[in-house]
């Protein structure tokens, strides 16, 4: 019995507190995964009865079991156990206390598919605060079934629920009864049939998912696993009754509101406007509210670059130091390099993206818990539907500006999948922190620092700005041409609930921050770690390599001419590495894509630095550090490396990185989805590798077309 | 009958008819906007959509493209029959 307990279904409607009764009363010992062939997630632990535990599912929130996309329906599927879900044995559903009828239709479609119920009235201390409170055993009476006012922020009613739901766990008729809504004649008429013809299982639930398929089917749903016969009966059924001059939804709906109405739960409204209503007159207003908006994205974004750069700059510290540390343990070689620069190097890679994430899903988790993340979809909705995306899909975006991999991580706050997806490919163009320091190089090293374009506008604080206006540009024109083209898709009207403010528990955003970390960590990080390993092979190997020196010998002969020979020992280290470089792999990958790079005026050793960035695109920098035989501990700043760039030349002798090579290989940076990371989370949050490649596969093109734009019309200009 | 989004601010009106496309009128129907229910407009969001509504104590926010396919009437302007169906 302990291997398989019984399942527990916990459903509700969206904000009705649902997540935080389920940590309530699960604790710490929760699962999170998806539910199979749909990204939306599934939280499952085990919950303390009084007559033993079961495994409590957490259902996405819904206002319906009626569904038109796959999404929706993982309701469907969770409560009724279709498509491989266990059948749960009792279904808990989490009503908010304060909007009590709203609700009441989802316990009624429960009801009237003969599924055991708990019904738990969540918010109760909110409810009876605003006098809003509906009697629960007035409720137990109406709808035949336990009826638990509860609080999951106090703790108010826990046992009182545990006790309700063992009771009907182990007598399931005592959570069933009678729905009192009643169909007309009818459509009575085509349930019965369509319920004899397509639907197994019991009669209540043959007649509940008949109900549900003629609410739910239609021709342009984006339901799964519908067979093509329940499809042809539905479409048969509507359209008879459309042509009896029958309108079937409001048949259906309009009875279950009849009998909700007829229930007269309403309590009287509390005299006045509600607290939300007086907050959300100025957060609403169309000045003062465009003012708090921009504060609050401000803070938001100052707060992920800001209060994140000392914990990264610790993550990199402690590895540091772990790696000094091995090198002084392990005898110098080959091991010794492996352990260093590919594993500890891999999970530095992996945990220095933690400081982004949590304080991003600390932030994003107050956002959504105190009701305002609505309201920033409300704010924005007009200017993002201009380019296809989601009003939803600002604070990702925006996040993008720091990292795409929280970033894209955030875009599960999307409930539709293609508005998921759709985020997700265009975030990376976003101009990250990462690409800072490559642009700080490339700007400092090829524009002239005092230089003025029509003697006032600085040219490289300009060249600065301009990439972050480039790069948002072509994020926004990319949502506008893949929403048309690739993640084209019915229009799905915007529906937006404002739910009440509320004050956001920090246990639960804690917990949601913590989840978030140790799923990136267990699933993201194995990629980026396997990655940063494969990538070091390929600048490490093969050792073997000709020298035009021999530089052991070499640096035994400065320090016989010289007494303190450190300086001239380091730049022969830097120089036997930049040959190293040039004959590992990487470098051979670097000469061999040079005939590509060309035409966009790179040469093989940018070449190797794209290789090497593809760890991280800040590595670019030290990745041509080595190849310029400077070193790798140079920085974006390092004088020596911007004088080697200067001074490369052609065969020619002039210049070899002009200002216009600079920019094409800004622009490519700029579009380029080099980035492991990126590509390793995108394939966590899609479920699959189809996305990142194609992701990997678009801005590559993009990036190359337009460097290659960029330098050859540069060139017909008549710059270098 | 007039469209939602043409409603004056913060006075109830009645809801006469729900139109629009199928599962989204459906959407709509099952959170209560049916005939005979209030509604009343709370707000515009800066940029002139979406809408900022209240629905039997809900706040929820539509776009005017589908808002108006609501019809709804001021009270006091109710017409003399109106196809309101089961719903009170």
């Amino acid at each position: 019995m302990s291997a398989n307990p019984p399942r527990v279904a916990l459903a509700g409607n969206p904000n009705t507190g649902k997540t935080s009764l389920f940590n309530r009363v699960t604790g710490a010992n929760a699962r999170v995964g998806n539910y199979p062939g749909v990204t939306v997630e599934r939280q499952s632990g085990f919950w303390r009865l009084p007559r033993g535990s079961v495994e409590l599912i957490d259902v996405p929130g819904a206002y319906s079991l009626a569904a038109r996309s796959a999404e929706e329906q993982v309701a469907v599927r969770a409560i009724f156990g279709l498509d491989g879900e266990a059948r749960p044995s009792v279904v808990v559903v989490v009503v908010d206390a304060t909007q009590v009828l709203r609700n009441l239709y989802l316990v009624g479609q429960l009801l009237e598919a003969r599924v055991p119920v708990v019904v738990t009235l969540n918010l109760a201390d909110e409810a009876r605060a605003r006098g809003v409170m509906p009697d629960a055993s007035r409720l137990a009476a109406a709808l035949g079934v336990p009826v638990v006012p509860v609080s999951a922020h106090t703790g108010e009613g826990m046992a009182a629920l545990a006790d309700a739901v063992d009771t009907v766990l182990h007598a399931p008729d005592r959570g069933r009864a009678a729905v009192g809504w009643r169909y007309p004649p009818a459509l009575e008429a085509d349930v019965t049939a369509l319920a004899a013809r397509v639907a197994r299982g019991e009669p209540a639930e043959a007649r509940a998912l008949s109900l549900w398929a003629l609410l739910s089917v239609d021709e342009e749903d984006e339901l799964r696993d519908v067979p093509a016969e329940v499809r042809a009966e539905v479409t048969a059924v509507r359209q008879a009754a459309l042509a009896a001059g029958r309108d079937v939804e409001m048949e259906i709906v309009g009875s279950r509101w009849a009998w909700l109405d007829a229930l007269d739960l309403r309590t009287p409204a509390p005299a006045g406007p509600s607290w939300t209503d007086r907050v959300d007159r100025w957060l609403l207003h169309p000045l003062w509210g465009g003012a708090a908006f921009l504060i609050a994205m401000a803070m938001l974004f100052q707060g992920l670059f800001t209060w994140s750069d000392p914990l990264i700059a610790l993550v990199e510290a402690a590895f540091g130091w772990l790696g000094e540390t091995a090198r002084g343990t392990l005898p110098p070689g080959l091991v010794a390099d492996f352990v260093v620069d590919g594993v500890l190097n891999g999970f530095g890679a992996v945990l220095v993206f933690l400081p982004q994430i949590l304080l991003l899903f600390l932030l994003l988790g107050f956002l959504e818990d105190s009701g305002y993340m609505a309201r920033v979809a409300f704010l924005v909705d007009r200017a993002m539907k201009a380019v296809g995306l989601h009003g939803r899909a600002f604070v990702p975006m925006l996040s993008g500006y720091a990292c795409a991999v929280p970033a894209i991580m955030a875009t599960r706050t999307l409930e539709r999948r293609r508005d998921r997806l759709l985020t997700m490919m265009v975030v990376p163009l976003m101009s990250c922190s990462a690409r800072l320091p490559v642009y700080t190089l490339l700007i400092a090293s090829l524009f002239p620092a005092d230089g003025r374009i029509a003697g006032i506008v600085p040219v490289q604080g300009t060249a600065m700005v301009g990439m972050y206006l480039f790069s948002t540009g072509m994020a926004l024109v990319a949502a506008g041409v893949l929403g048309r083209t690739v993640l084209r898709g019915p229009k799905v009207p915007l529906l937006l609930e404002l739910p009440p403010y509320r004050m956001p528990r920090l246990a639960t955003v804690l917990r949601g921050m913590a989840l978030r970390a140790r799923m990136f960590v267990t699933e993201a990080g194995t990629v980026i770690l396997g990655c940063t390993v494969v990538l070091w092979a390929l600048l490490t190997f093969p050792r073997e390599v000709p020298l035009s020196v021999d530089y052991d010998a070499a640096r035994a002969t400065a320090c016989a001419q010289a007494a303190p020979c450190g300086d001239s020992v380091a730049t022969l280290d830097a120089r036997e590495a930049s040959e190293r470089m040039a004959g590992s792999w990487g470098g051979r990958l670097g000469h061999a894509i040079e005939p590509v790079l060309a035409p966009l005026g790179f040469d093989w050793k940018i070449g190797v630095g794209l290789v090497g960035a593809f760890a991280a695109r800040e590595v670019f920098v030290s990745t041509m550090g080595v190849v310029m035989g400077v070193g790798s501990e140079v920085d974006a700043g390092s004088a020596p490396l911007r004088e080697r760039l200067r001074a490369e030349v052609r065969p020619d002798g002039t210049p070899r990185y002009t200002p216009l090579v600079g920019v094409s290989l800004m622009v490519f940076f700029a579009l380029s989805a080099q980035c492991m990371s990126t590509l390793a989370v995108v394939r966590r949050e899609s479920g699959g590798w189809r996305w990142p490649a194609f992701l990997f596969a678009y801005m590559t093109v993009l990036a190359w077309m337009s460097s290659f734009a960029v330098y050859q019309l540069g060139r017909l200009l008549g710059h270098a | 009958m007039v469209p939602l989004s043409s409603l004056a601010l913060r006075q109830p009106a009645r809801i006469v008819d729900v139109g629009g496309g199928r599962s989204f009128r459906r959407r709509l129907m099952e959170l209560g906007f049916l005939p005979g229910a209030e509604v009343t407009l709370l707000g515009v969001a800066p940029m002139g959509d979406p809408l900022d509504l209240e629905l039997r104590g809900c706040r929820y926010s539509l776009r005017r493209a589908e808002a108006d396919a609501i019809g709804v009437e001021q009270h006091g302007a109710r017409a003399a029959a109106s196809p309101a169906t089961s719903s009170a």
